[in-house]
């Protein structure tokens, strides 16, 4: 490895690369409890809120009510801080503008949700759960990630 | 309204917000779902790739305990029975994989995450896949079954 002319970050160490993924871990299962318990692991709570023409079934609103409001106090917090607790930096999303790539991917994204009510997260966890119908769908998905890659013809940021 | 079930949404919108609030104070990162699978798939070896990997297993790991909890606590899509279900499945899972890369986020790093920062382009983002999902749930289950 040659020596950089730049100071750079440094590269992790091994412990904080454990910390980092206990951290992670326990992000994951909070996470997907919450997504369990709030109900938007079944599809159909999903669509039931899409579905404003139809039995409409705003738990999902609520969802994000409480998901944001905890959220919105922790970045407050993070925002004071020079760093988080076990890494050297925040690593915020570079501000950028609203373009056609961010709105024409949200509304691709938006179809195949609509179509089936998995996004992401639901998704997997329904993989742990053993949903045949999820595995399908995180498969395609996975594909579908590593097709936007190639079509961007570039590493993802 | 016949499946409004306001505090079981309250309370696991609470503990979603609270994961992501671990990420990000803990580790300095922000929770997206989309990000972190995608990431993973491209860098599948980096210095991020294990703690992006004990994410989903976090994760995985909730819906194994979770069905062993409850089995209708994971429900199977409302929309497709029979032949029609696996196509509709692997058409859904590649516009969401390839939107949300495409977007840079899906629900949970521009619907939860992004909004609480008060991020326009999160907003943005989030009320064109509302839409775009309800205009979809609209065509498949009213327009295309004849239902009102």
């Amino acid at each position: 490895m040659s020596v950089p002319t730049l100071p750079e970050p440094s590269p992790p160490t091994d412990a904080q690369k454990l910390r980092m993924r206990g951290v992670a871990l326990l992000a994951g299962v909070l996470f997907g409890a919450g997504l369990l318990i709030s109900g938007m692991t079944r599809p159909a709570k999903v669509v039931g809120f899409l579905d404003v023409a139809g039995a409409w079934d705003p738990s999902l609103a609520l969802v994000m009510v409480g998901a944001i409001g905890v959220y919105a106090v922790a970045a407050r917090l993070a925002r004071r801080r020079d760093r988080p607790i076990y890494a050297d930096g925040f690593q915020w999303p570079t501000p950028r503008d609203i373009d056609g790539r961010l709105i024409g991917g949200s509304a691709l994204f938006g179809v195949g949700w609509g179509l089936v009510g998995y996004c992401p997260g639901p998704a997997i966890v329904g993989l742990g759960a053993g949903s045949m119908s999820a595995a399908w769908f995180c498969g395609a998905m996975a594909l579908g990630m590593v097709a936007y890659r190639f079509t961007a013809g570039r590493a993802a940021p | 309204m016949v499946d409004f079930t306001p505090v079981p949404a309250l309370l696991g919108g609470v503990l979603i917000g609270l994961g992501a609030s671990v990420l990000l104070l803990g580790g300095g990162r922000i929770l997206g779902v989309c990000g972190i699978t995608g990431s993973l798939l491209d860098n599948p070896s980096d210095d991020d790739a294990g703690w992006r990997r004990a994410f989903l297993i976090g994760l995985v790991f909730t819906g194994l305990a979770g069905s062993a909890f409850s089995p209708a606590l994971v429900g199977v899509p409302v929309l497709a029975e029979g032949p029609s279900l696996v196509p509709m499945l692997v058409v859904g899972g590649l516009l969401v994989g390839f939107g949300t890369r495409m977007a840079n986020g899906c629900t949970s790093g521009h619907g939860v995450c992004g909004i609480a920062r008060g991020s326009a382009r999160s907003l943005a983002a989030t009320a064109t896949f509302m839409v775009t999902g309800g205009l979809t749930v609209y065509v498949v289950h009213h327009v295309l079954t004849g239902a009102p």
